[in-house]
């Protein structure tokens, strides 16, 4: 069987490279980039609308841009590349043949199919009501429909990931245990089956009532079962991200992680309790306990937390490790100095990794606190808090790999090698800027969702502090920075895709910089003597800032109306 | 490296790293405060949840918002009654396409059951400037039991999304000395 299966080898690895999984990894990357410029361009709209010098949309417009800028960025762009980083980190990795490339085939034509009905019906106007479409507002069938199609496509394009591991490991084409970074992958397709599974619970029986069969919806029960696929999808994301940055750490610097005991219990912490994580959307909901949502928003005592945090020390630490025994051992930070920051690579995957964990990962934690929530529930501080997360986090650490899968998978040279150089900074610090200031109006009190922070036309007056006014005039700027910084990578990756130049199948790209499989940093000495002081010192500015900024919460909810 | 097999066939013997257990040990500690602080606060903090709600059709919520406003309205504001209910009396807030009815007007430092439902979607009780957040869902009767500790007028914004006219929905709550 395996003889009749087009392979070839690169010229980089090593490793063997079936062809059929490579154009199903061109293809999804391909869907997937089509959809961030999309879904891109609504979040563009959404922000000059929501700064208040220029209010570009009329109220109907902005509600329609707001529900495609969710669906095409938060669910298509990055299940897209989530199957394409699937298939890479199963048949690529693995050195192996892709299970049932056909299957793939379908699930991808039921996934493109699913989200242009979807698409379509948002921009028919009749379907603006946002990504969560919480009932009793309803969409038209095919809204519904659409994503049910798409959720089915992923499904089965997560089946044939599990084949492909059960493959690799029947016909032998790796010793020993897969590598961490399928594992991680692995991890990220576990929580996509529960994820996708809670997504037809729910749908199914919604879109049977927005066609008149069913005569009831329960809205908190929606809202349960919907998040326990809208959040917990964020968490294949999590998973997906983080087994990026290890990519990333280890074809740049061949790094090693500290402990693959360590790493792998920690996403073993995502799959078995991120998926509490529907209650962070509950905490201030009618009908539900405070003890069922102290266990759940807190993932079970902070567990899967501790899996990111975990995390958060041993990507970094392995990067110096790595450095160190390369000789650049001065001081505290030399290792992280010389690193390479023109590399897009590299510098979109360590920004990633900072902006994840300081401003996503603790204003997450922080907004999830049971009695907090008070104080942020549906203000601008929830989309602060996942613009952190699933754009600086999710979306530049996929922008950064899209930089070495282009003249891997691809094999064309990238084009534009100075703007990809400037790419992950405009759009890495673009995106921090609304993350930080969408929390600031947050704070403010200012609404999400919400088309005019004036209130202009309302029969009874009311003004938000002049200070809102002025985050969201900065909102505003940085959504303008970011965009730029995402036309530029659509620009670079689809230019470098259809017009750079062709690499033939024994040449090596000589950009971004990847060294060989043999300059891997096989040991860092024994675990007694492993040193790295810098991520130690970095870490602990890390916790600093997180129990300061956790406590300064309590603070502020001390000072509000006493409830009971 | 992380995208080849682990070098060492037993990895999960290795040994871990010093550095690497200091930071499991202080990042699972700081979990279980965390965790513990919420409880605490149940106990310690004034600002909890009763999570008391009941199901309630909206003709019969709307009923009970009537007779109270029967009862102690005030005075009219643009259309709005305004209703001084009694303190440690139930009062009922309605949350409609697209308004908060009707004003309420509550004296400081006295408590109030606040019932919170909607009519017809879901809606976001928003108090501003104070900043308390809660959803309103059709169907559902949340009780919250408030204590205005300052005096003043404080609007109240829709802040979930109820359609083309969530931005007009403004209500307003006056807190008297």
């Amino acid at each position: 069987m395996s003889s009749l299966i087009d392979y070839r080898t690169c010229p980089t690895t090593g490793l063997r490279v079936d062809r059929a999984a490579e154009k199903l990894i061109k293809a999804n990357a391909v869907a997937a980039i089509v959809f961030l410029a999309i879904g891109g361009l609504f979040g563009l709209l959404v922000a000059l609308t929501r700064w208040p010098a220029v209010h570009f949309l009329p109220a109907d417009w902005f509600y329609l841009a707001l529900t495609a800028h969710g669906l095409d960025v938060l669910l298509v762009w990055i299940i897209f590349f989530e199957m394409a980083v699937l298939y890479f980190a199963s048949a690529i990795l693995l050195n192996s043949r892709l299970a049932a490339p056909k299957w793939a085939w379908a699930g991808f034509g039921l996934m493109l199919s699913g989200a242009l009905i979807t698409n379509v019906a948002v921009l028919q106007g009749g379907s603006s009501v946002m990504f969560t479409s919480y009932v009793p507002m309803q969409a038209e069938p095919h809204f519904y429909l659409g994503i049910i199609l798409f959720a089915v496509g992923a499904l089965i394009g997560t089946c044939v990931f599990f084949g492909t591991l059960v493959l690799a490991k029947r016909e032998k084409t790796y010793e020993g245990s897969i590598p961490l970074v399928t594992f991680g992958a692995l991890t990220a397709a576990i929580i996509a089956v529960f994820t996708l599974a809670s997504g037809a619970i729910i749908l199914i029986p919604t879109l049977l009532w927005s066609l008149g069969f069913v005569s009831h919806i329960d809205p908190l029960v929606y809202k349960t079962i919907w998040w326990a696929m809208g959040h917990s999808s964020q968490q294949i994301n999590v998973s997906a991200h983080v087994a990026v940055w290890y990519a990333i750490a280890a074809m740049v610097f061949g790094a090693k992680p500290l402990s693959e005991k360590i790493s792998r219990m920690a996403f073993l912490m995502y799959i078995l309790f991120l998926q509490l994580a529907s209650a962070h959307h509950l905490l201030v909901e009618p009908g539900l306990s405070s003890e069922w949502k102290i266990f759940n928003t807190s993932y079970a005592m902070y567990l899967a937390v501790l899996g990111s945090m975990i995390h958060g020390m041993s990507v970094p630490g392995s990067i110096e490790a790595a450095q160190r025994a390369r000789g650049l051992t001065k001081g505290l930070f030399e290792w992280l100095r010389k690193a390479p920051w023109s590399n897009p690579a590299f510098a979109g995957m360590f920004m990633s990794l900072v902006f994840f964990g300081f401003i996503g990962g603790i204003s997450g934690v922080v907004m999830g606190t049971e009695q907090i929530n008070l104080i942020m529930h549906n203000t601008l501080y929830v989309p602060g808090h996942f613009h952190g997360t699933v754009v600086a986090g999710t979306t530049l650490a996929f922008m950064a790999i899209t930089y070495i899968l282009v003249p891997l998978i691809f094999r064309r040279e990238l084009m534009m090698k100075k703007l990809a150089s400037w790419q992950p900074y405009v759009f890495g610090i673009g995106v921090a800027g609304i993350s930080v200031f969408m929390m600031g109006a947050g704070t403010l009190g200012v609404a999400r969702r919400h088309w005019d922070m004036t209130f202009a036309d309302a029969a009874l007056p009311f003004d938000y502090p002049s200070a809102a006014f002025l985050m969201m005039g900065l909102n505003g700027i940085f959504a303008v920075m970011a965009a730029l910084g995402g036309l530029m990578f659509v620009v670079i990756v689809v230019g470098s895709v259809f017009f750079g130049k062709k690499l033939a199948d024994d040449e090596k790209p000589s950009y971004p910089e990847v060294p060989p499989a043999s300059a891997a940093v096989s040991h860092y000495g024994s675990s007694e003597s492993l040193k790295i002081p810098g991520t130690a010192f970095l870490v602990g500015i890390f916790f600093v800032a997180f129990v300061l900024y956790y406590f300064v919460n309590w603070k502020y909810l001390s000072e509000i109306w006493p409830l009971s | 490296m992380a995208i080849t097999p682990p070098s060492e066939r037993i990895w999960w013997r290795q040994p871990i790293a010093k550095i690497e257990l200091i930071w499991i040990i202080i990042a699972f500690t700081w979990g279980l405060i965390m965790f513990f602080m919420m409880i605490y606060w149940h106990g310690a903090g004034e600002q909890n949840l009763s999570n008391e709600a009941y199901q309630i059709k909206p003709q019969r919520f709307a009923e009970h918002a009537q007779a109270m406003i029967d009862e102690h309205q005030v005075r009219e504001e643009n259309g709005f009654p305004v209703v001084r209910p009694p303190p440690g009396s139930d009062v009922y807030l309605i949350a409609r396409l697209w308004q908060w009815w009707p004003i309420l007007e509550l004296e400081k430092d006295q408590s109030y059951r606040l019932h919170l439902s909607s009519m017809d979607w879901q809606h976001g009780f928003s108090l501003q400037p104070v900043n308390i957040n809660v959803q309103v869902h059709p169907g559902y009767d949340m009780v919250v039991t408030i204590k205005p500790n300052q005096a003043g007028e404080f609007g109240v914004v829709c802040n979930e999304f109820c359609g083309i006219g969530h931005h007009m929905m403004v209500g307003k709550i006056y807190v008297v000395e």
